[in-house]
């Protein structure tokens, strides 16, 4: 039996998607390890630590995004399959949907609006160039409809991407605070609120926190805001006259 | 067998959602679309099969992992985000926290008002 040499072997799994499939998967335990280590803390989100973890560990043992990529894509692939599923809380709970809808509509649009608006407004204000607020522009929305969005008004769709997921962190660490501030306790509109300012993170933080009520609801906000800005969004830049 | 087909009936769907997005050239992506045809074919059908409810609640249940790869990216960026790292951060946590106050406030108020109204 003869033994390959380490940096052999190395460059042989370096390669593989196998590597980073299941650095990918450690790092998400780990991470989530962790945050129950320091009590769950929302201000350190286990997605946000593991992105970090994983980061850190492409850069120790230089490998490059592609690379990493070609793995951890079979993971990325299921965001799809998973957006479809969102159809089944929402079906689950038709009756209270149908009963609210108009409410609803209402406070997305509003949402929405104040997302984009206030977003465009405080980047603006401290002098952000174009094409990082044309990235910022579509953030609260779920990040395969903001990539999309990014695109269509001269932003960087993986930039995009990223500040989308941080402002799924920030979300689920302000979310709780300003609800409890504002003593909304009904679950259904601290789902709603989640999702549409948070997209999939507050979706998943409504469905482990709050329960199941909450989590349809917040598919549906998320949903919902996904449609409706990439109707509104570039007709608001048009109006602001970033185009 | 009610895995395969729990994910089939949503791959179905998604793809289902990307013909129409890409056939209407709509800004919208595939999976959207996909979450309302499912929506749909579950409201005309009547029920969740059991091997969908399975399928489609496990991924739900992991929905957070999910968004790992794509944020790995960040690390392309970095020095776009390092030269614009102010207004960006300013950005993300002063819209968010105003949009989970405006619409929590809002939804709130007209729920009361929509109850009123109702009776």
């Amino acid at each position: 039996m003869s033994v390959a040499p380490l940096d052999q072997l190395w460059v042989y799994l370096s390669g593989q998607p196998l590597l980073s499939l299941l650095a990918t998967l450690l790092a998400f335990l780990l991470a989530v390890r962790l945050n129950r280590l320091v009590g769950g803390t929302p201000l350190l989100h286990p997605v946000m630590l593991a992105i970090a973890l994983l980061i850190g560990w492409l850069r120790l043992v230089d490998l490059d995004y592609a690379t990493y990529f070609e793995g951890a894509q079979f993971i990325h692939f299921l965001l799809g399959p998973a957006t479809v599923a969102l159809a089944i809380p929402l079906y689950d709970h038709r009756e209270r949907v149908r009963r609210l809808l108009m409410p609803l509509l209402l406070a997305c649009v509003t949402g929405i609006v104040t997302a984009v608006t206030s977003t465009l407004g405080l980047g603006m204000l401290l002098g952000a160039r174009h094409e990082t607020l044309m990235s910022l522009a579509p953030r609260s929305v779920t990040s395969p409809i903001a990539m999309g969005i990014a695109e269509q008004i001269g932003g960087i769709p993986s930039l995009s991407a990223g500040l989308v997921l941080l402002t799924g962190a920030i979300g689920c660490a302000l979310g709780p605070f300003i609800l409890r501030l504002l003593r909304i306790n009904d679950p259904a509109i601290q789902g709603f609120t989640l999702g549409l300012a948070a997209h999939g993170f507050g979706t998943a933080h409504a469905f482990a926190r709050l329960g199941a009520v909450a989590g349809a609801f917040s598919g549906l906000a998320m949903g919902l805001t996904g449609l409706l800005t990439a109707f509104l969004l570039p007709l608001v830049t048009r109006l602001l006259g970033l185009d | 067998m009610p895995m395969i087909m729990g994910m089939s009936i949503l791959l179905a769907c998604q793809t289902l959602g990307e013909l129409v997005a890409r056939g209407l050239t709509l800004p919208i992506p595939g999976p959207v679309i996909g979450m309302v045809i499912l929506l749909a074919v579950l409201l005309v059908g009547g029920g969740v099969p059991q091997g969908l409810r399975l399928t489609g609640e496990g991924l739900l249940r992991y929905l957070t992992l999910l968004f790992v790869p794509a944020g790995v990216g960040l690390m392309v960026h970095g020095t776009l985000i390092g030269r614009d790292l102010l207004p960006i951060l300013v950005a993300l946590v002063g819209s968010t926290a105003i949009t989970l106050a405006v619409t929590a406030w809002v939804l709130s108020r007209l729920q009361v008002r929509f109850r009123r109204e109702r009776g």
